[in-house]
């Protein structure tokens, strides 16, 4: 009996948080209630990406790609479209509120996106082996243990230019290589799933939606360099995609996919996870490994590399969950098709979590060599409420802002270290003018001083001496030598800090500093924060022509600190203010302006 | 070998060895603060930075090993810049009371900031308040002016194997304290010092008691005391290095006078007492073994009479009673030689002399911070009636008390100790060596078993600074096993050998252990001058055995003061009178107080 309609849900944390478990299990009820629940098969996928219109349902054959799902119109769904055959028009997506519904292939979101590491997001229940294996899974890992060398791997995954997508770009093959030939007869694979930079999900999500594919990676690389045994670093932070990779572990050794003997080749892999406590610095992957073996995760020298010397003193290759989860495909493909896609030295794609000022924030994955302007403006729909672009921060607390001027720069890992950012994990926050750059480069440094190790001084000293200079420029209290100073500290924390946590902790500062030096100005000479975003400079005043006298305004204050008689332009006591900005949301005739 | 140069300059290194080891080999200095030789690099601080011809990458000199053909770049203006604004940093951290600080002009940050010429702070100062931790009366932790290098965790945890201190807390909140934020007296703190000698600033350091000295020696009217003083052995190979001298300089006499010079009345050397335990430890040791003889090797393993282990080292005796408490009964019952000087003064001497022992103050020099603790371990040390030793005082605060008294060190005259307390062996001077204990010991045991005096007294065997030494020895007819280890973190392998030769029912592999818990042995001490390096503990144990040569007598059953004092007051080792002033008992210790 094959069912008539199948309807996808997204189970990723975003949707889940927007009540999408509720949909899920209404919609199974309402076709039991409605006594379709032959004809419609419900399934709870992982990640569609386009998280700024979720809950996503997706109902098939039809395509209908439904946004903004509530558990209240599951009843719709199954009575119009499982019944009768008709879509639910008013869920269907709409580029704005009085737009045409847009049918799935012409939503800007996806058209130029290419889906590697997300190719099973958003497509198979991740919670089911059997949908992994359908979509090709474990393909790649019965085509390693029976038809290919270890050695054939390593050259198969060299060739095809795969780079680790944890931030620095080192060729993944190149680390098998490595680890393979270090001698030593224990060996260990490490998946670093610690993701950590604000606004990123890109791992998680991964994850989330397609466990497998991680797992298989690892036994594949565990083949390759010659180990029987890999941890996942998971961050206890991410419940979800612990309970789906603990679910698929379970699976694949019920399977003989993990354990004793897989696939009864005679290779043995097992697979174990380790909770993080949260700790940024724990993803610099010596860290983690301190971290593993139950020390305080602190960074240790390299060299020794781990694929020379890793956990417990042992070759050990770490990757990254984006990294891996390309692997299979690369195996199943090749490596010249996965070679063909990308730049000369970036091959592949990239997922980036898209976040910040823009219309669609989501996930996304775009082939190496996009624009920044394509994905911004394109898929990201650009910025929100037509407000003017300022600038995109790559690579997090680690990277750097760029700006219009360089936005038609094809994306690769040289190209963004050029323009003083770095590819990074996969955050991409979009700015606009209303953001004001030293608040943003302060909010950065807050995160590196609270995420620094304290193990070397630059680090430990230099963000917190730098977030005190920011925090003095933000209240108004600058000078022009603070620049210099802040230039001097973060140029000896990039170069002396022992890990790329305090090596990159300056290049925000350092960015916006090279980009928008006459907005540190202002703050400093003329007290001023053209975003408004900076408190202490910000000053309230009520325009006397505007103002009708119906005094909201002081009803709002908290203070208070407006006065004035009945139906006659009020007054605000700057002495009094403490620029909470009530006044300025309140008021409905624009009379309370700030400047 | 690998070929490489240094700012141009060609060297040749073996393999493996570091930037920094290519650098002192082309006699280029790098910067360091928070390197120490004898630790394995914890690449904290950033100040030894240097880059590759070629790439404008800074790595850490101290941990990056060469490879053939690279010109290692020292100095250059980004580097010097980049070091400058890291010295810069630290100091924002670091408290600006360099006059009243206990390491004041032997402070390596000091040192750094003058050499590159440090003129003002440009950054905010940042210091932090945490109270003082004086909780183990030996050692002060001053957190407020530690500056994260890592060294005392370091020495804590690997090098010694205590792990007492840890890091506590993150990024610029970090802070050295032992684990669960216990004070130091209730940790596992063995008081070893050595955190204290590897500080390069003033974040840990002895207990400072030359003012309690000082009170004693002005003293004058009814409550004056005698005051009585004995020093160390390996004090006098190191206390040169604070007067600018090298390491191994014996100045023994001076030593003397300056004492004299200071007010002491009696002036007695802790070599006499070394002979002493000598002799009661030798003789333990022919018991035990004779004992063994009859009963059986296995069974003296199973009962613990054997081996026999040293205790003079009262570091160590805290470690056993502490990580080792199954051991108690292998322990010589022997006190050590401060404890055995301690309780012959106020006894003995106070006797001869016709003195009241209430009268008398002792004080002793050591080169270690331990003794502070050790003369009121329990109640033996109180034999005499009164406390033993009143206070110890290390080699750095004595060198400090010198100065202080405006005595000219270096001219002084040499001068001779008291009598009946002062006059010793070369055996008892060796006891400040790493395996000095064992040569002693074995120079006197053979006497004890023939009757015979050694044609050739130096066992060689036993002396070095490799971790753990073995050796066999025949004395008639017997083939006598020994083991020597010094630095705590190197105890572990023996004893958990002779542990599992007794689990095992086996006999035990060695018959008699030296164990010393700071490298080198005493010489290497927590309280003895800063810099210590291997370099340096060899040129120590030089001017040791040097002194040991010179020596008319070498061997402790030869001292006719030692004689003198067993026929007049102590009747003969291990007698009843010698048990009651001279041994100790031992009992097992939590690791933590809470």
């Amino acid at each position: 009996m094959a069912y008539k309609n199948f309807i996808l849900v997204c189970g990723g944390t975003g949707c889940e948080s927007s009540r999408s478990d509720e949909i899920y299990k209404s919609l199974i009820r309402e076709a039991e209630a409605l006594g379709v629940s032959h004809d419609v098969q419900v399934v709870k996928t992982g990640c569609f990406g386009f998280c700024e219109k979720g809950p996503i349902v997706k109902v098939l054959p039809s395509e209908s790609f439904y946004v903004e799902v509530k558990p209240e119109d599951a009843h719709e769904i199954i009575a119009e479209q499982v019944i009768k055959g008709r879509e639910v028009t008013r869920l269907l997506y709409r580029k704005d509120k009085n737009a045409e519904t847009t049918k799935l292939e012409d939503i800007e979101f996806y058209q130029k996106q290419f889906r590697i590491v997300l190719r099973n997001c958003g497509v198979i229940d991740p919670e089911s082996i059997d949908e992994y294996i359908v979509r090709d899974g474990y393909r790649a890992l019965e085509k390693v243990l029976f038809e290919m060398t270890p050695e054939e791997v390593i050259a198969e995954v060299k060739a095809s230019g795969l780079r680790g997508r944890g931030g620095a770009g080192f060729p993944t093959g190149m680390k098998w290589e490595a680890a393979r030939k270090s001698p030593g007869d224990i060996k260990y694979i490490v998946c670093n799933a610690d993701e950590g930079d604000p606004g990123a999900y890109m791992d998680r999500s991964t994850i989330e939606g397609d466990p497998h594919s991680i797992l298989e990676a690892m036994v594949i690389a565990g083949r390759a360099v010659g180990a029987n045994f890999g941890y996942i670093y998971i961050r206890a932070e991410y419940p979800l995609a612990i309970e789906r990779l603990k679910i698929a572990i379970q699976q694949a050794k019920n399977y003989g996919l993990l354990g004793k003997d897989i696939l009864g080749s005679g290779f043995d892999f097992d697979i174990e996870i380790r909770l993080g406590a949260g700790a940024f610095v724990c993803g610099e992957e010596t860290a983690l490994l301190q971290s593993i073996e139950g020390k305080r995760g602190m960074p240790r020298p390299k060299p020794p590399f781990p694929a020379v010397k890793g956990l417990w003193g042992k070759p050990t290759v770490i990757n990254n969950v984006e990294t891996l989860a390309n692997v299979p495909v690369i195996l199943t493909r090749g490596a010249k098709w996965f070679a063909s896609i990308g730049t000369d030295k970036s091959k592949g794609t990239k997922v980036f979590a898209l976040t910040g000022k823009i219309n669609n924030s989501g996930l996304i994955e775009v082939p190496m060599g996009t624009t920044l302007r394509e994905i911004i403006f394109d898929i990201g729909g650009g910025i929100r409420n037509g407000k003017k672009f300022k600038g995109v921060q790559t690579g997090g607390p680690s990277g750097g802002i760029i700006v219009e001027k360089d936005l038609d720069t094809p994306i690769s890992y040289e190209s963004l270290t050029a323009l003083g950012s770095m590819m990074g994990s996969g955050g991409m926050i979009v700015m606009d003018e209303d953001d004001c750059v030293v608040d943003v480069s302060k909010f950065y440094m807050a995160f590196c001083v609270d995420e620094s190790c304290g193990k070397c001084a630059p680090c430990r000293i230099g963000t917190k001496q730098m977030y005190g200079l920011l925090d003095k420029i933000t209240k108004g209290q600058g000078e022009e030598a603070d620049l210099v100073k802040l230039e001097q500290i973060g140029k000896a924390m990039t170069k002396a800090s022992l890990c790329m946590l305090g090596g990159s902790a300056a290049n925000p500062t350092l960015a916006t500093l090279r980009h928008f030096r006459d907005e540190y100005l202002e703050h400093i000479r003329d007290k001023k924060c053209r975003a408004g975003k900076c408190k202490d400079l910000v000053v309230y005043e009520i325009d006397p022509i505007k103002c009708i006298g119906c005094g909201l305004c002081a009803r709002h204050c908290p203070v208070p600190c407006i006065t004035g008689e009945k139906k006659k332009p009020h007054v605000i006591d700057g002495s009094k203010c403490i620029k909470c900005g009530e006044c300025f949301v309140a008021c409905k005739f624009g009379a309370v302006v700030k400047r | 070998m690998v070929n490489v140069k240094v700012n141009g300059i060609p060297v040749q290194v073996a393999e493996g060895s570091t930037m920094l080891e290519a650098a002192k080999k082309a006699h280029v200095k790098i910067p360091t603060l928070c390197y120490n030789p004898d630790l394995s690099p914890w690449a904290a601080c950033g100040i030894c930075v240097v880059k590759i011809e070629g790439s404008n990458k800074m790595l850490r000199s101290c941990c990056t090993p060469v490879a053939e053909g690279m010109n290692i770049i020292t100095n250059d203006p980004e580097l010097v810049q980049t070091r400058k604004t890291v010295i810069e940093l630290i100091l924002s951290t670091h408290p600006n009371d360099c006059l009243a600080c206990p390491r004041n002009q032997a402070c390596e940050l000091q040192t750094l900031a003058q050499e590159f010429g440090i003129r003002e702070q440009p950054y905010t100062k940042m210091v932090r308040d945490i109270p003082l931790d004086t909780s183990t009366g030996s050692l002060i932790l001053n957190p407020s002016k530690c500056i994260r290098c890592g060294r005392c965790v370091e020495v804590c945890q690997q090098m010694q194997g205590v792990w007492a201190i840890e890091f506590l807390g993150r990024g610029e909140s970090i802070r050295i304290a032992p684990a669960a934020d216990v004070k130091l007296g209730e940790s596992p703190c063995i008081k070893c010092g050595q955190c204290s000698a590897h500080c390069p600033v003033g974040a840990i350091y002895e207990n400072d008691q030359t003012n309690l000295v000082w009170d004693a020696l002005m003293k004058d009217g009814p409550d004056a005391k005698t005051c009585a003083v004995q020093i160390a052995p390996a004090v006098r190979v190191a206390l040169a290095e604070s007067f600018g001298l090298p390491p191994g300089t014996d100045l023994t006499g001076k030593i003397y006078t300056a004492l004299r010079r200071l007010g002491f009345d009696a002036v007695f050397d802790t070599n006499f007492s070394a002979d002493l335990t000598i002799m009661e430890e030798g003789t333990e040791l022919v018991h035990r073994l004779t004992d063994a003889l009859k009963g059986g090797m296995q069974q003296a393993t199973a009962d613990r009479k054997l081996p026999l282990i040293t205790s003079c080292c009262p570091s160590w005796v805290d470690y056993m009673e502490k990580y080792y408490p199954d051991m108690i009964p292998n322990f010589s019952t022997a006190k050590s030689p401060q404890q055995m000087m301690g309780a012959m003064i106020k006894t003995y001497w106070a006797e001869k002399a016709k003195i009241d022992p209430a009268k008398i103050y002792s004080v002793s020099i050591m080169p270690c911070t331990a003794k502070k603790f050790e003369n009121s371990r329990d109640e033996t040390m109180y034999s005499s009636g009164y406390k033993d030793v009143d206070v110890t005082l290390t080699t750095r605060e004595f060198a400090r008390m010198i100065k202080q008294a405006g005595i000219d060190f270096l001219n002084l005259p040499d001068s001779e100790p008291d009598s009946p307390l002062g006059p010793y062996s070369g055996a008892g001077v060796i006891f400040g060596a790493t395996g000095g204990v064992m040569e002693a010991a074995l120079r006197t045991a053979y006497f004890l078993v023939t009757k015979e005096e050694l044609k050739d007294v130096n066992f060689t065997a036993v002396r070095g600074l490799s971790g753990i030494r073995e050796a066999t020895v025949h004395i008639n007819g017997i083939d006598l096993r020994v083991a020597v280890a010094h630095q705590m973190g190197n105890i572990a392998t023996v004893l958990n050998e002779v542990r599992r030769a007794r689990a095992e029912g086996r006999e035990t592999p060695w018959h008699f252990i030296e164990v010393m818990a700071c490298r080198g042995g005493c010489i290497g001490g927590g309280g003895q001058p800063y810099g210590a390096t291997d370099e340096v503990r060899k040129l120590r144990i030089r001017g040791i055995y040097d002194h040991d040569e010179k020596r008319e007598y070498r061997c402790s059953h030869d001292n006719p003061f030692i004689k003198q004092v067993y026929e007049e007051f102590l009747e003969k080792p291990g007698s009843h009178k010698a048990h009651e002033l001279l041994h100790t008992h031992y009992r097992e210790k939590p690791l933590y107080l809470k």
